[in-house]
C-alpha cells in the first residue's frame, strides 16, 4: 500500500534497531513513555518491543480518551439517556465503559435508552437534523484530535438554529496531563512513575504544533519527541530520545515532519478557541483533578451545552478496588501487574476503561502481547 | 356473464407488489406467491411434488448437515446479495467436511411492504448459485412479519452432504507441525459489505468473495484424502478459525503476517476504517490444515482451480498449552491473534 508500506519496512526496522543497539548504553535504562493510546496499540500491534534493545522499556501513558474519562461522567450520560427522552451519540468505544451500578451505555442502549454509535460529529449533527422534533445530544470526548471537529458542529447548528441538539463536553487538554504524569504539584513523589524522556502524540500535535511541549522540556527537564503512528516512526522516535538522554540534552523534536509543524494547524486553534474556553479543573481517571485540562462551551454557545441545557451535575464515582487503571495511566504498574488482569477483566467483560478502548494499555497487551508472560513463565517452569 | 376468463387468477405483481401480511398466511395469495416465485425459480422433482417436507434417497456412508442463517445488510452488494449468499455459506459449511452437498431447504423471513421485485431477484440469483453448485432447494417455509420487525428479507438455508469414504475433516486434528493454508485474499466480502453501509460509502472497486467452495473441496479431498482441517473463515474472519481450530485441537498456530494474501484495496479500506483484515469476513475462501508432506501438493492442486489460485501456506501448527495464535508481524516483531473482542470497531482518535 503506497504511503504506508514505506513505514512498515522490515530490513529498515533491522537497520534502525541496528542502530538503537549501538546507540543505547548497556550501562542504563532508557524509561520512555509513549503519552498516545494510538502509539501503545501501534507498538504492541506491529511487536515493536521485540526490536528494542532490553534496556529500552516503553511505558504506556494515559492518551486514550476513553479510558481516562471519569466514571462519574459516563454515569452522567447513561442518566441523561435513561432519563430524558432524547438521542445520545457517541464514538463507540464509549458505549462499552463499565460505569457506576453495573451499567455501561451498552447496557443503558439495551434497557431503552436511545443510544447511537456514530463515526463522525457530522453524523450526529444529520441525525439531529433530520428529526427536528426530538433532542440529539452528542457525548464528546476526546483530545484536541476530535475538539474542533465538535466545535465546527456547534458552529453549524448555531447558524442553522438548531433548537434540539446539544453536545456534552468532554474534550480533554494533553499538555496538562503531561504535566500531571511528570509530577505536577498535585501529585506525590511516589506516585508518578520515573519517566525519562517522552514519545509525544502525533495526531494531537497536528492540531496543537510542537510549541506546547516545550515546557516539558523547559520545567521537566525531559526530552520530547513526537512521533507518527507508524512502526518506522516509532523507532525513529525512540532512537532519537536516546540519543538526546545520552547527549543530556532535554528538546522537543519532531520526527512526524510530515505532519506536524511547530505552530499546528492555526485554523484549527481559531475555531476551538472560539467555540470553547478553558475549564478551571476536570477530573481525570487515574490522574485526579488537573487545572486547566478540559473544554467547556463559552457562555456564547450555552444553548448547545447539555450540561446547562440538562442541569447535568458532576458526582466522582468510586473505582473499582481490584482494578488498577489508575496506576497504569500514570505509568507506575504495567497492565501484566493487576491482579484481574486477563482474569475478571478482559476485553469481553472490562473492569476498568483501560481495557475497552484497543488504545488502551490492557487491551492492547490482552490483544496482542500477553503471550510473552506465558512463554516466560512456561520458560521459568 | 363475466367477460373474464374461466379460471384465470391475477398474477403477483413483481413489478410494482410488495410482501403483504397474506404472503405468509397460509391462503391463496401465499400458496401463489410460492407457485409463482419459488417452485418457478428453484424448480425441481422435490419441489414440485407440493408436500411438507422433501423426501430422497439417501446415498450410503457418512452425511453431514448444516445450517446458517443470513441477515446481511445492505442486501445487495458488490460481487452478491442475500440470495447467493445464503446459497453459498450453507454450501460451504457442508463442503468443509470434505463432504459433496446435495441438497438445501430455505426458510424465508419476509417482512411486511418488502418490494416484490427485489424478493425476486434475490430467489432468483438464489436459484442461479444453487444451479451453479449442482444442489437442489428442495423444501422451504415462508412467513412475513409485521413492518418495521424485520430487515426486509433473513433467509435461513440448512444443507445435507456426503463425505466420501476414507476422508476424516475436523477441527480437532490440527497436530503440531502440521502447515496452514488459505485458499486466497483475505476479507475481500467484510470490506465489500462495509464499503455499501449507512455512514461508511467509500469508494471501492472491491467485489464479496462470495462463492461455492465444494468444487475446490473435492479436488482437494481427491489429492490429499488426510486434510486435517477445513473451514471457511466467514465471520470474525481467518483470526476467529485459526482461535477455533487452536481451541478445538488443544494446540498454537505460529503465522507469518508477510506470507497472507490481503488486496492492497482491502488493506487501505482496514487502514481507513482502523479494522484488521484477518478478522474480517470471507465468504469464498477457506483455510486448510494438513500435514507437512501434504501442503506442496494441496497448494499446487489448490492453485490449478479457479477459486484457490492464490492460495498459499501462511503459518504451522505449534505445541502450545495455551492455545495462542502468534503471528511473526511483517515488521518484524511478534504479537498474538487473538479472539476477536466484541465487533470490529474503528478507532476513535
Amino acid at each position: 500500500m503506497k504511503h504506508v508500506d514505506e513505514y512498515r519496512d522490515p530490513g529498515l526496522a533491522l537497520l534502525l534497531a541496528d542502530k538503537l543497539a549501538r546507540a543505547a548504553h548497556a550501562q542504563r535504562q532508557y524509561r520512555l513513555m509513549e503519552f498516545c493510546g494510538g502509539h501503545t496499540h501501534a507498538i504492541a500491534r506491529y511487536g515493536i518491543t521485540d526490536l528494542l534493545p532490553a534496556n529500552v522499556n516503553m511505558i504506556h501513558g494515559p492518551g486514550c480518551p476513553v479510558c481516562v474519562l471519569p466514571i462519574g461522567r459516563i454515569d452522567n450520560a447513561i442518566e441523561l439517556a435513561l432519563r430524558q427522552p432524547l438521542t445520545l451519540c457517541t464514538y463507540a468505544d464509549t458505549l462499552r465503559v463499565p460505569a457506576s451500578n453495573q451499567l455501561s451505555l451498552m447496557q443503558a442502549k439495551a434497557r431503552g435508552a436511545d443510544v447511537r454509535m456514530v463515526y463522525s460529529m457530522a453524523d450526529a449533527l444529520r441525525l439531529a437534523q433530520e428529526n427536528p422534533a426530538r433532542e440529539t445530544v452528542f457525548f464528546a470526548i476526546g483530545f484536541e484530535t476530535t475538539t474542533p471537529s465538535t466545535a465546527l458542529a456547534i458552529r453549524a447548528a448555531d447558524s442553522l438554529q438548531m433548537a434540539n441538539f446539544s453536545v456534552f463536553c468532554n474534550h480533554v487538554l494533553t499538555p496538562p496531563a503531561m504535566a500531571g504524569i511528570l509530577g505536577s504539584p498535585q501529585a506525590r513523589e511516589s506516585d508518578t512513575a520515573p519517566i525519562d524522556g517522552i514519545v509525544g502524540p502525533g495526531h494531537v500535535s497536528c492540531v496543537i504544533g510542537s510549541r506546547p511541549y516545550e515546557f516539558v522540556s523547559e520545567k521537566y527537564r525531559r526530552p520530547v519527541v513526537i512521533a507518527g503512528f507508524e512502526p518506522l516512526d516509532l523507532m525513529q522516535a525512540v532512537l532519537m530520545l536516546v540519543n538526546q538522554l545520552n547527549e543530556g540534552r532535554r528538546e522537543v523534536e519532531n520526527e512526524y515532519t510530515r505532519a506536524v509543524t511547530r505552530g499546528g494547524n492555526v485554523r484549527a486553534q481559531e475555531l476551538v478557541a472560539e467555540v470553547f474556553e478553558l475549564r478551571p479543573s476536570f477530573e481525570w481517571r487515574g490522574l485526579g483533578e488537573i487545572p486547566h485540562s478540559a473544554h467547556k462551551l463559552k457562555p456564547k454557545y450555552e444553548r448547545f451545552d447539555a450540561e446547562a441545557r440538562y442541569g447535568i451535575a458532576y458526582r466522582q464515582a468510586p473505582e473499582n478496588k481490584a482494578c488498577a487503571c489508575g496506576a497504569i495511566l500514570r505509568g507506575t504498574k504495567k497492565p501484566s501487574e493487576c491482579k484481574v488482569f486477563g482474569t475478571v477483566c478482559t476485553p469481553e467483560n472490562p473492569l476498568g476503561a483501560c481495557m475497552v478502548s484497543s488504545e488502551g494499555a490492557c487491551a492492547a497487551h490482552y490483544s496482542y502481547g500477553r503471550f510473552r508472560e506465558s512463554a516466560t513463565a512456561g520458560a521459568a517452569a | 356473464m363475466s367477460a373474464v376468463k374461466p379460471g384465470y387468477v391475477r398474477p403477483v405483481d413483481f413489478n410494482n407488489g410488495r410482501v403483504d401480511m397474506s404472503h405468509g398466511a397460509g391462503g391463496r395469495a401465499m400458496a401463489q406467491l410460492i407457485d409463482a416465485l419459488f417452485v418457478d425459480a428453484f424448480d425441481n422433482e422435490w419441489l414440485r411434488q407440493m408436500n411438507d417436507q422433501a423426501s430422497f434417497a439417501v446415498p450410503g456412508g457418512r452425511m453431514v448437515m448444516s445450517t446458517d442463517s443470513h441477515v446481511v445488510s445492505p442486501l445487495f452488494f458488490p460481487g452478491g446479495d442475500i440470495g447467493s449468499l445464503a446459497v453459498h455459506g450453507t454450501v460451504n459449511d457442508v463442503a468443509m467436511a470434505g463432504a459433496r452437498p446435495l441438497y438445501l431447504a430455505a426458510g424465508f423471513i419476509l417482512e411486511e411492504g418488502f418490494p416484490l421485485a427485489e424478493l425476486k431477484r434475490i430467489v432468483e440469483s438464489m436459484a442461479g448459485a444453487a444451479q451453479e453448485a449442482g444442489v437442489c432447494v428442495v423444501t422451504g417455509d415462508t412467513k412475513v412479519v409485521e413492518r418495521g420487525k424485520g430487515d426486509g428479507v433473513f433467509i435461513t438455508t440448512t444443507g445435507v452432504g456426503v463425505v466420501p469414504p476414507g476422508v476424516d475433516i475436523s477441527g480437532d486434528r490440527a497436530r503440531p507441525g502440521d502447515r496452514v493454508i488459505v485458499s486466497g485474499t483475505m476479507g475481500d466480502h467484510g470490506v465489500a459489505i462495509m464499503s455499501f453501509r449507512e455512514n461508511l460509502s467509500f469508494g471501492t472497486t472491491i467485489r464479496s468473495d462470495t462463492a461455492a467452495l465444494h468444487g475446490l473441496v473435492a479436488d482437494m479431498v481427491q489429492a490429499v484424502p488426510g486434510i486435517h482441517c477445513l473451514r471457511d473463515p466467514t465471520r470474525g474472519g481467518l483470526a476467529t478459525t485459526l482461535n477455533e481450530f487452536a481451541r478445538q485441537s488443544g494446540v498454537g498456530f505460529r503465522l507469518m503476517e508477510s506470507a497472507i494474501p490481503v488486496r492492497p484495496q482491502v488493506s487501505a479500506a482496514c487502514e481507513l476504517l482502523g479494522l484488521d483484515p484477518l478478522y474480517v469476513a470471507n465468504e469464498g475462501k477457506l483455510v486448510a490444515v494438513c500435514a507437512p508432506q501434504d501442503a506442496e501438493p494441496l497448494v499446487a492442486v489448490m492453485r490449478a482451480h479457479p477459486l484457490g489460485r492464490d492460495a498459499v501456506q501462511i503459518g504451522e501448527v505449534i505445541a502450545d498449552a495455551h492455545h495462542f495464535v502468534q503471528m511473526q508481524t511483517a515488521f518484524g516483531g511478534a504479537r498474538l491473534v487473538d479472539w476477536l473482542s466484541g465487533e470490529q470497531l474503528p478507532r476513535i482518535c
